[in-house]
């Protein structure tokens, strides 16, 4: 998949938030890709893009998404109905929100089998969610409960069979963990692992939790201020960070078995997307800023085989 | 389902306070305040002595407070009474007009909340387009128009310059009062013997009153239909099945609508009693038989029992009403339980 | 600088443009209610010079005249000019329903701070009558007053006012329950000041966005109610002139399609009580977007 010159605006009653600015980006088949970057860094928008999910006032102002070459931007919404759950699944922050609380979880199922299998009958789409739910582990009696019934790390399970009950090929997954408790948490990456290998998954990993990043994704995207700020394989991002924001990130972790003396903590805040700095967005924050970074936008470059957009680097 | 058997009888016992609390608003209200029963049921020429008589056999000449107690410990009994004008029970009085209004109210009810609750659901699913606000402004307009004044002007339009509804009654002259033994509602009774053209015209008549009643109340609800489904719209569980790829009507009328329609059922109680007595005004409205006509007949005559009587049963009838509609919320909502 | 009224005039019209970007369609909501009532206040406040006949006046022209150029509503039976009639009339409603809702604020505002405040026995007796009165149908309970206390502009005015003390009471003695709830963590009623007066200084700030706006929607119903009792022949002795006896006096007139006679003084009762819901719907989009959820 390939993203070409994406912007997403949200025009609010003070002016236009400019989320997603002009972003190059591209993805491998099979490959599990870590998007890491601050709340309101554009991450979710660029994942929520993906499946035109934006909600209004939302927009698409330009670019493309090309997936398996063709453009998701301009694609008829019957064939976006389709590419949904189908080809691209998605799950989302918080498993306790996301299920209908007046459907009981075969419901959920049932309706997504049928919204896009033709001819398929109640009873067989019955029996493909109690397949689905014992390869995660879940007994299948739970089918007819609630959802608030079942615990938390329980729901976000369900969401992943939702999400590929239909075979997709890419999974989004939007902070999937965040409203989960340590121990369960460790069990779903574990699993969602596990589950990459078994569909031949590509996944995208959106969040802000670069322990997430290190145990799963094999390449690493830091977005900063509606633009990527670095891409490249996920060991290289974390031994030599190269862009300063990357730098900064890294190093405000806390890290048991460095010992470090003193958390860093990353000067300011993060940039204003209704009126975004001239220049680079990040040389306000950046320790390194030069004249050129106030005045120019860099632009994405490749250095030591990976992306990075710094004008320290050219 | 036995706790649900016991919330419904404390429920149940919680009304009694309730209308307590009415009939000794009620019972003030009609002793302290001026004006006799007895002068207006004798005429005001009657002889002194007559008129003690009478208010010495109806019991108007003992304390209030001797009055009070025996028309609770009556009530306590389930009795009613007999009215004061006329020779007859006020619960057989009430029976007979009971049907009536509870027909009415009903269909009032079923054509408010399905034009409120459709109108409000496309109004939010389409908000800020100039449909939205075409619902909105209908919505207020809607509310604003008195019931009575609807009816006038819908007996108007279609009883006279249309000439195609009847504008009074529940049933025309060609259909009697015979046919109606078994339960006094009329659609029920003529489904019972399968009298067609009888039920046909008890349609007809029936059409304009419950529209006039469904129309003006359906602003409220078109409302809180909007409100409650922008909120529903922006939850989490609606982005995700709209990952899924699931339609988005779909979305919108079964998920969306089924949590929305959760606070609406709330207030659905609480705006029984205003559809009460927007049944009032509309029983007078259209000559329709039923207890809101006998409420105002017997203020007229100040039959203070008959008075009392309607009251209770339509403080009654507005619990009910508001159980009923716990017991419909306890059922749509899984995670409700007593 | 010379006076130009262009430019007063724009300014003028600015700051009502102005507060519109902000709150968007509401705002227009709120000015056009706004007009509505001063339209109708004008009409009321100069009722003998905008109305060109008297109201009682017998002999205006002919009987049952549809409208025309010098009857703009037509004529009644007895002849008396319906336009006349109802710019007079305006004067009753507004005064009753504008009265009867002060009333209930007047009277629900105390007994709920009063009731929040003191608690115990009297708070449960009054809730309990208040919840009461509350769930009846307002307008049957306004009948039963109405009927009983015999017809006049005051006792109308009572009767309607009987069916708003239940909000009120409930508003502030919801909010008294709370602020008491933190006034007593924080031991303020040690400073000596008396209890009621500082809880109706802590009370009052956080309930008066909400008592603009439901008195104004309570304007607007009992603007309805008003007309509804004198419809129902309940409310108001016939030598006053009032919108809502005139509806039941044109409904007689109904079947022989003297439709004048019903059209306008409905009309007019929709109008007022529409100016003042959409009032109240804009200011309460304004003050606060979640108010009218309740």
């Amino acid at each position: 998949m390939e993203i070409e010159h994406l912007s997403v605006h949200f025009p609010i009653n003070i002016g236009t938030v400019r989320a997603v600015d002009d972003v190059n980006w591209e993805l491998r088949q099979g490959e599990v890709m870590g998007l890491v970057g601050e709340s309101g860094c554009g991450k979710s928008t660029l994942g929520f893009s993906i499946l035109r999910l934006l909600r209004p006032p939302g927009k698409i102002v330009q670019g493309r998404i090309l997936y398996k070459g063709r453009d998701i931007v301009r694609m008829p919404e019957r064939e976006i109905l389709e590419l949904r759950g189908k080809r691209i699944a998605m799950i989302f922050q918080d498993p306790l929100t996301s299920l209908n609380p007046l459907f009981r979880i075969d419901q959920h199922f049932i309706e997504t089998l049928l919204a896009h299998e033709k001819g398929l009958t109640r009873k067989d789409a019955y029996r493909r969610a109690e397949e689905m739910l014992e390869s995660l582990g879940i007994s299948p009696e739970k089918l007819t409960e609630y959802p608030h019934q079942l615990s938390g790390g329980m729901r976000q399970r369900i969401m992943i069979g939702l999400g590929l009950i239909l075979g997709p090929d890419l999974l989004i997954a939007d902070e999937p963990t965040t409203a989960l408790d340590v121990i369960v948490e460790a069990q779903f990456l574990d699993l969602l692992a596990d589950l990459q290998k078994r569909y031949h998954l590509t996944i995208i990993l959106i969040t802000h939790n670069l322990g997430n990043v290190a145990q799963l994704a094999d390449r690493i995207t830091v977005m900063y201020g509606g633009s990527i700020a670095e891409v490249g394989e996920a060991g290289d991002i974390f031994e030599n960070p190269l862009h300063p924001y990357t730098q900064g990130l890294l190093a405000s972790i806390p890290n048991i078995k460095l010992d470090q003396p003193k958390l860093k903590t990353m000067p300011g805040s993060p940039p204003d997307l209704v009126d975004p700095p001239q220049g680079c967005v990040f040389h306000p924050r950046c320790p390194h800023a030069m004249e050129v970074c106030r005045v120019k936008k860099p632009g994405l470059v490749k250095r030591n085989g990976r992306l990075i957009s710094c004008w320290l680097y050219g | 389902m036995k706790n649900l058997a016991k919330y419904i009888v404390t429920r149940l016992l919680l009304t009694i306070p309730m209308v307590f609390i009415l009939l000794s608003i009620v019972f003030i209200v009609l002793r302290v305040m001026p004006g006799d029963p007895v002068s207006s049921l004798l005429g005001g020429h009657a002889p002194e002595h007559v008129i003690e008589q009478k208010r010495e056999a109806l019991g108007l000449n003992r304390p209030l407070a001797v009055q009070y107690v025996n028309y609770l410990w009556q009530i306590c009994r389930l009795d009613f009474g007999e009215s004061m004008v006329f020779k007859q029970r006020v619960s057989k009085a009430i029976l007979e007009k009971l049907p009536a209004t509870v027909e009415l109210t009903l269909c009032g009810m079923l054509i408010t909340l399905f034009l409120g609750v459709f109108l409000g659901a496309y109004a939010a699913d389409k908000r800020r387009t100039a449909r939205d606000y075409g619902i909105r402004l209908y919505g207020i307009v809607v509310y604003c128009i008195p019931v009575y004044w609807m009816g006038l002007m819908l007996q108007l339009i279609f009883g006279i310059w249309l000439d195609i509804l009847p504008i009074a009654g529940r049933t025309g002259p060609r259909v009697f009062a015979s046919t109606f033994e078994k339960t006094g509602f009329y659609i029920l009774d003529t489904i019972l013997i399968r009298d067609f053209s009888a039920l046909l015209d008890i349609l007809q008549h029936l059409i304009l009153p419950s529209v006039t009643l469904g129309l003006v109340l359906s602003g409220i609800f078109v409302r809180l239909t909007r409100t409650n489904m922008l909120d529903v719209l922006r939850a989490d569980y609606i982005v995700a099945a709209e990952a899924r790829g699931i339609r988005h009507r779909v979305i919108v009328y079964k998920h969306a609508l089924k949590n929305a329609f959760i606070p609406i059922l709330t207030m659905m109680g609480l705006q029984f009693a205003l559809l009460m007595a927007g049944a009032v005004l509309t029983e007078t409205t259209f000559s329709w038989p039923g207890m809101g006509r006998l409420l105002l007949e017997r203020i007229y005559l100040r039959d203070y029992p008959t008075i009392q009587g309607i009251i209770i049963v339509i403080a009654l009838f507005v619990a009910l009403v508001s159980l009923v509609v716990d017991i419909i919320y306890a059922i749509i909502d899984p995670r409700v339980r007593y | 600088m010379r006076f130009s009224p262009a430019a007063a005039m724009a300014r003028v019209i600015s700051r009502f443009t102005a507060p519109a970007k902000k709150y968007g369609v509401e705002w227009w909501i709120l000015v056009a209610g706004a007009l509505i009532i001063l339209a109708i206040l004008v009409m009321a406040m100069f009722a003998e010079a905008i109305a060109p006949f008297s109201p009682h006046d017998q002999n205006t022209g002919p009987q049952l005249s549809p409208p025309n150029r010098v009857h703009l509503m037509g004529t009644d039976n007895l002849q008396r000019d319906v336009w006349s009639r109802m710019v007079h009339g305006s004067r009753t409603i507004l005064r009753v329903a504008v009265l009867a809702a002060v009333i209930s604020l007047l009277i629900g505002i105390p007994a709920g701070l009063l009731s929040g405040f003191s608690g115990g026995y009297l708070d449960r007796t009054l809730s309990l009558i208040m919840d009461s009165l509350y769930s009846f149908p307002g307008l049957i309970l306004a009948i039963a007053f109405a009927a009983m206390l015999g017809p006049g502009v005051i006792n109308i005015t009572l009767a309607v006012s009987v069916i708003y003390i239940p909000t009120y009471f409930r508003l502030v003695r919801g909010q008294t329950l709370q602020i008491k709830e933190e006034l007593f963590v924080e031991a303020a009623r040690a400073i000596g000041a008396s209890g009621p007066v500082i809880l109706w200084r802590y009370v009052f700030p956080n309930v008066i966005a909400t008592t603009v706006v439901v008195f104004t929607l309570n304007v607007a119903d009992a603007i309805m109610i008003e007309a509804a009792l004198t419809y129902l022949g309940l409310g108001l002795p016939p030598t006053i002139v009032d919108w809502g006896m005139d509806l039941s006096m044109g409904k007689k007139f109904l079947p022989s399609g003297q439709w004048w006679m019903i059209t306008f003084p409905g009309a007019m009762i929709s109008i007022l009580a529409l100016g003042f819901t959409m009032l109240g719907e804009g200011l309460a989009e304004i003050l606060n977007p979640r108010l009218l959820e309740r």
